[in-house]
């Protein structure tokens, strides 16, 4: 098992708004809207640096998708910055109408995304914008899993072409990718070789998914990790050539097992290369309030649940 | 003048015509809301607007138009075929397979002249706001319109759009609301009132105008020019455009009814008896 190690824990968001500011300074065209969640996306460097470029939309969602889509009309790249659930459900129909099927070169920017939100439990929690996203037509949908990868995410979206969903969220959570990473959307990033299971992760299940297979490797089982930070478009050949050498795979995502990376997986296999897959993700429930630690493991999204996960569909093969 | 505005006239009989045949040859669309929308739509592409139909989506140092109440596409597409945007013989494609021409407006089919998808209402105005702040970023000093319908105004985001605009002093930006005073299921009165329209956008900080002659052309291109003199002042624009659905053709007037029907063989007949062929049919 190859060691990843790590020095500092640090945010997602963190790593979103370093590569605002980053993005910014290569592109003048890159303008950020914000609606009332300045602190919370990490805008403010941004905001500091290019002012002329920041609209404060206030507490008006469906407004800023719009406005976001006018700026396009005129070569501007708009990056959207509110919570995950106000980014996605609140907003579909602004986003599949003047977004998605308008074909605009919109970045949604979603933050707080998932159960690790903690506290503020359920209403904020979205648990589907996976799901509701990848759905649409064009629309390009990106988990990273720590704060380099964020940051390598958000710069690289900025040169890319067409509407993106990009999923961060709000704990601090270990930053072990490299800092100089080039980011290629839809391309799997392999983590460890191994050739008894694949395991699949998105976002911060990834290290989660790191110390599972530490924890596999001392019960003799060598599994294969790959981080999948884009689900759409998925990157199929990585998928196929990893689950052809193992024969099973285990999924995981901090999303429902509904409409996310566990079902595209799966579709993909089935009509590809059917095999035995498990699924780590919320079991078609809401969320709750508590610390991120205690729901994700009541919610079964921890390394604990990827071993568990890892014996069983082992077993199935 | 007076020569000038019986050749926007004579434009606005034929897109009258193009609206009633399209309309009829797919048994299906809005004939009401386009009909009562004519006036303004040739106003602004043929006398108004500073544009070019060769269509680039960025339209830099163009005035743009965006259509919120994309149901009234019929209106649109005739405006920008007869502007030379496409071919007038396309509009025979209205609503049918493999047509750029879409039931509603997108930008799907690359239809030159489409800038935005519409037809779920409430959009429109917030688009509109954005490409009007991507002018004021490129110091492009051309200007922004939009359409929406009244009952298109019972949409929160409309006024979400609305608070915005002053607050931001988006002065580049003429706005206007087809106030026909109907909807599908009836009048705005009786569905959901609109109350006073005027007040309200003037609470929000808008500059309002009304143009109480709407399908008079000559009101209507002395109301678009002055919104565009009332440009640049630190406020956006509004004009309350009062039209009547269906103008032109008098069995579809004065009713709500025909906002989304189809006339049948004989009705298109009795329609086009009242509407002279002038630049040619299509």
């Amino acid at each position: 098992m190859k060691k990843y190690t790590y020095t500092e824990s640090k945010d997602t968001r963190s790593g979103f708004g370093a590569g605002l500011l980053e993005a910014g300074k290569q592109n003048e065209n890159v303008v950020a809207l914000c609606a009332d969640l300045i602190g919370s996306l990490k805008m403010n460097d941004f905001i500091k640096e290019f002012p002329e470029r920041f609209f404060q939309i206030g507490i008006a969602e469906a407004n800023m998708m719009g406005i976001a889509a006018g700026l396009t009309i005129g070569g501007k790249i708009p990056f959207t910055g509110t919570f995950a659930n106000f980014s996605t459900g609140r907003v579909y129909d602004q986003i599949r109408q003047s977004i998605a099927y308008s074909d605009k070169n919109v970045k949604i920017c979603a933050s707080h995304a998932g159960l690790t939100l903690g506290e503020d439990g359920a209403t904020h929690q979205i648990l589907e914008d996976i799901g509701l996203m990848k759905m649409l037509p064009g629309m390009t949908v990106i988990n990273p899993c720590d704060f380099n990868q964020t940051k390598a995410a958000t710069i690289a979206i900025a040169n890319y072409e067409g509407p993106v969903y990009l999923r961060f969220g709000r704990p601090v959570v270990p930053n072990f990718t490299p800092a100089d990473q080039t980011f290629e959307v839809g391309k799997a990033v392999m983590l460890n070789e191994g050739t008894d299971v694949t395991i699949i992760a998105t976002g911060h299940l990834v290290w989660e998914a790191i110390q599972a297979g530490e924890e596999l490797e001392k019960l003799g089982i060598h599994a294969e990790i790959i981080n999948i930070h884009t689900i759409k478009p998925l990157d199929e050949e990585a998928v196929l050539k990893s689950v052809t050498k193992t024969g099973c795979v285990v999924t995981a995502e901090e999303h429902n097992r509904l409409g996310g990376l566990g079902d595209s997986v799966a579709q993909l296999l089935a009509t590809k290369k059917p095999s035995p897959q498990e699924f780590v993700a919320v079991n078609d429930s809401f969320g709750e309030s508590g610390t991120p630690a205690q729901l994700m493991e009541k919610y079964g999204l921890n390394a604990k649940s990827i071993v568990a996960a890892a014996r069983k569909v082992i077993a199935r093969k | 003048m007076s020569a000038d505005i019986n050749n926007l006239e004579q434009i606005a009989s034929q897109v009258r015509r193009d609206i009633v045949r399209m309309v009829h040859a797919c048994q299906s669309g809005h004939p009401g809301g386009s009909l009562g929308c004519t006036d303004y739509f040739v106003a602004l592409y043929f006398h108004a607007m500073k544009h070019d139909p060769s269509f680039n989506m960025n339209g830099v140092n163009e005035d743009l138009f965006f259509l919120s109440n994309g149901h009234i596409s019929p209106v649109f597409y005739s405006t920008l075929a007869r502007a030379g945007y496409f071919p007038v013989s396309e509009l025979s494609t209205f609503r049918k397979i493999d047509s750029r021409l879409q039931g509603h407006p997108t930008t799907h089919e690359h239809l030159p002249g489409i800038r935005i998808a519409s037809g779920s209402l409430g959009q429109g105005l917030s688009v509109a706001i954005g490409a009007a702040q991507a002018k004021k970023l490129n110091k492009d000093d051309s200007l922004i319109y939009v359409l929406m319908g009244d009952g298109e105004l019972q949409e929160g985001q409309v006024w979400e759009a609305a608070m915005y605009a002053p607050h931001n002093k988006i002065d580049n930006l003429i706005a206007a609301v087809d106030y026909n005073g109907a909807q599908i299921d009836g009048s705005t009165e009786q569905v959901l009132s609109l109350g006073n329209l005027r007040a309200k956008w003037e609470a929000f900080g808008w500059d309002v105008l009304e143009v109480e002659k709407g399908n008079d052309m000559a009101s209507v291109i002395q109301g678009i020019d002055e919104a565009k003199s009332r440009t640049g002042k630190g406020k956006p624009v509004v004009i309350l455009l009062h039209t009547e659905m269906g103008n032109g053709v008098d069995y579809m007037m004065g009713s709500h009814k025909w906002h989304g029907v189809a006339p049948n063989d004989e009705q298109l007949e009795l329609a086009l008896n009242q509407l002279p062929r002038t630049i040619g049919d299509y």
